[in-house]
């Protein structure tokens, strides 16, 4: 009880004291400080919402600014998925030409395809494919499929390195040797309307390998690009044969230096080495009775290349006249072993001998290429071949020695309505088959669809 | 083979890289060289890809230039497919992971411009056409303005030690930069609303921001040569609406204008285009005085 009343007296106290404090002048005091503080608040809040006033009006004429630059900048919304499709292009090549027909072999040379039997008449020699693009941002790939009746080639298939650095490039798959100047480039961007009789005679039409390349370029002022492949080695002057086994079948390196002249003169020089090991490599020679007899030969392979190009421009400006002059040679030894397969049966010579082949052999082409106006070029070539030493070993006895150095020159006008079209009017006086000299005439097109990629220079 | 390396050594040698500046920078065009200059001068070692008589459309990618593309830490190029036919291969070949598309060191000016003339409609029957637009955009210096800004975020990206110089640098530029264009506006004033036939659509931005009345191209499709039927066609359209002058670029040939505006008899009148262009035009702001003078000159 008492207890209780202590606690009623005290809360009494302590709730009376706050009473017994407030003088009027301490409540004067408080609300003038109260009075204060809420002004300076007041004014803080104020200060405040001006800027962000000020802050929302800047970021509107931004987003405004940004809604006109979006507006103009607005490309074409990505519809679909297909924007991601690969970079297409098809390239139509066809032709009317007008030469001797038959097999007509370019003469004292192992043929690099089995048969020499150039196409005449209307033709639609092959159509390309090139499909393209970036795999990742670590590499990108290309395909490129030759179309022909019946058949589709895979010219090329690879991924590319993009992002090695230090000046390496990688390059993997079957593509087209960096060896030459005109190895890598396809036909619809040759300069003549056939291929030289030295890539004939070396590739038949240019070295593919199904291997893998490396390139560095040099941190120099002066390009300078070297190279290496190591590849199966089943194209020609391999073979299938010589492809069959672990480790590389062929190899090649080069070695590339250019730079410019003043602004109006650029130039590159190019020196390779392809080594090939063939195994049975099948091709065909006409032997002494006139007859086609089927050799094979297993051995080694080697053959150095030159090459040389040089182009001028005013000011460096291709558009209405330029001028480009290439020139290529090559050396070429091969070493081992023939077979001439016994076909005396059918009226052959050969009785299946197999005995040591040895040739040394070498040849080039010069060309040059003048547009003389936007649209229209004109260009000369000459290609000469050397039939150098060729030692047949017993087979000998089968065939006839070939002292002949077969030539061609040619001569071709262009006209090319756009970057994707051309047309061809080519003459030639070919003499590759000994003893048939022959004029040829060839009206071709080329006609690139799609997107189209840069060419090299 | 010896003598091989034996050379392929000397010439590693001999060309050892020649300066020792923060910054190597390859450009596809000299209007980039020049606005790079103004936005770094000694801190980048600069060099143009091209010059003013060369048609940025049809370069090759050469080797010089691979081994200048192979050096560069940042590779500076209009975009919006200019450089279609020879860039990529450019970028590709050269062995260097720097400039590829996408990392810090390529920078695309079209993708900090005002870009117009956008095709509705993607055929090869029209020409030579840009899906991206019209990427002639340097000659609206307000487009110059507006790269400027990001370029000069790029620079002080990979060369962070001296990114305040650049912000300063461009500061002052910007400054500089917009007392002229109102100095080139003011110039340009009367020739607003004057029609001009042009040779190729290079000059749209020119025309856009002067207000310019583009009437007739020399071109019958962008990128193709002038024809003679077309021309003969332009001439005939001419005589209805005539226009006040024929202009090309310093890179194009004069004998299609020429031929259109003696027998149009009015002038015919080569513009610099870019740096380079013209004994005036030795930087952005002496190809503008060069070309706003010459417009000026040709249409009293």
């Amino acid at each position: 009880m008492f207890h209780r009343l202590l606690l009623a007296a005290g809360l009494a106290v302590a709730l009376a004291s706050p009473a017994r404090a407030a003088s009027p002048d301490e409540i004067a005091a408080l609300r003038a400080e109260f009075e204060s503080k809420f002004q300076s608040l007041q004014a803080d809040y104020e200060a405040r919402l001006k800027a962000l006033e000020s802050r929302v009006q800047t970021a509107e004429i931004k987003a405004d600014n940004a809604q006109q630059d979006a507006a103009a900048n607005a490309g074409p919304p990505p519809v679909s998925s297909s924007a991601f499709n690969p970079d297409i292009s098809l390239i139509l090549q066809g032709a009317y030409i007008d030469r001797a027909g038959g097999e007509r072999p370019i003469s004292g040379f192992l043929p690099a395809d089995e048969h020499a039997h150039g196409e005449r008449g209307f033709t639609l020699d092959h159509t390309e494919v090139v499909i393209s693009a970036n795999v990742d941002p670590y590499s990108r790939a290309l395909v490129n499929l030759a179309l022909a009746d019946d058949e589709v080639e895979v010219e090329e298939a690879w991924f590319q390195t993009l992002r090695l650095g230090h000046g390496l490039t990688v390059k993997g798959g079957r593509f087209r040797s960096g060896i030459g100047y005109q190895n890598e480039r396809h036909p619809h961007a040759w300069d003549f309307a056939d291929n030289s009789l030295m890539y004939s005679a070396l590739f038949g039409e240019a070295l593919k390998q199904d291997g893998l390349q490396l390139r560095w370029l040099a941190p120099t002022e002066l390009f300078l690009e070297l190279g290496a492949e190591v590849a199966k080695g089943q194209f020609f002057p391999g073979s299938d044969g010589g492809a069959d086994k672990n480790g590389a079948g062929a190899w090649a390196a080069f070695a590339h230096v250019g730079g410019d002249v003043g602004v109006a003169h650029s130039w590159r020089a190019g020196l390779s080495y392809l080594r090939a090991s063939p195994r049975e490599r099948e091709g065909f020679l006409d032997d002494i009775n006139d007859f086609e007899a089927l050799t094979a030969f297993s051995g080694r392979s080697s053959a150095w290349l030159a090459d040389f190009v040089w182009k001028w421009a005013p000011d460096g400006n291709p558009r209405q006249r330029n001028f480009i002059f290439a020139a290529e040679y090559f050396d070429r030894d091969e070493d081992g072993d023939l077979l001439c397969r016994d076909d005396s049966a059918a009226g052959g010579a050969c009785l299946g001998l197999t005995d040591r082949y040895a040739s040394a052999q070498s040849g080039g082409y010069a060309q040059a290429i003048y547009q003389f106006m936007p649209r229209w070029r004109t260009g000369l070539r000459y290609d000469r071949l050397d039939g150098g030493s060729v030692d047949f070993g017993t087979n000998g006895a089968f065939f006839e020695a070939v002292d002949f150095d077969p030539s061609r020159w040619s001569l071709m006008t262009d006209y090319s309505p756009s970057e994707f079209s051309r047309f061809r009017l080519q003459f030639a006086r070919d003499k590759s088959f000994e003893g048939d000299p022959d004029n040829q005439v060839i009206l071709q097109y080329i006609l690139s669809i799609g997107a189209h990629g840069a060419h090299k220079f | 083979m010896k003598s091989l390396f034996v050379f392929v050594l000397t010439a590693f040698f001999l060309a050892a890289p020649a300066a020792n500046a923060a910054l190597n920078v390859l450009t596809c065009e000299p209007e980039w060289a020049a606005l790079t200059q103004e936005l770094a001068g000694d801190l980048a070692q600069v060099s143009s890809a091209t010059t003013a008589l060369q048609d940025p459309h049809r370069i090759q990618a050469r080797p010089s230039l691979l081994a200048k593309a192979r050096r560069a830490d940042l590779l500076i190029c209009t975009g919006a497919e200019l450089e279609m036919g020879w860039l990529p291969l450019l970028q590709r070949e050269a062995g260097n992971a720097r400039i590829q598309p996408g990392q810090p060191g390529y920078f695309e000016a079209a993708r900090f411009a005002r870009i117009i003339e956008r095709p509705t409609a993607l055929d090869r029957a029209q020409g030579d056409v840009h899906a991206s637009g019209n990427p002639h955009l340097h000659l609206d210096p307000r487009n110059i303005a507006r790269v400027a800004d990001g370029l000069t975020k790029r620079l002080a990206d990979l060369d962070p030690v001296n990114g305040a110089r650049y912000a300063q640098r461009n500061t002052d530029f910007q400054s500089r930069w917009t007392a002229a264009m109102a100095r080139w506006e003011q110039q340009g004033a009367r020739l607003r609303g004057a029609p001009v036939v042009v040779h190729h659509r290079n000059l749209s931005y020119l025309a856009d921001w002067l207000g310019l009345q583009v009437i007739g191209e020399l071109e019958p499709r962008p990128g193709m040569e002038p024809t003679a039927g077309h021309l003969a066609e332009l001439l005939e359209t001419l005589k209805a609406t005539p226009a006040r002058m024929v202009l090309r670029t310093a890179y194009e040939s004069p004998k299609a204008s020429e031929w259109l505006a003696s027998r149009a008899t009015i002038p015919a009148l080569e513009l610099p285009y870019t740096v380079g262009g013209s004994p005036g035009a030795k930087d952005l702001f002496g190809l503008f005085d060069d070309t706003l003078s010459r417009l000026q000159q040709s249409a009293p």
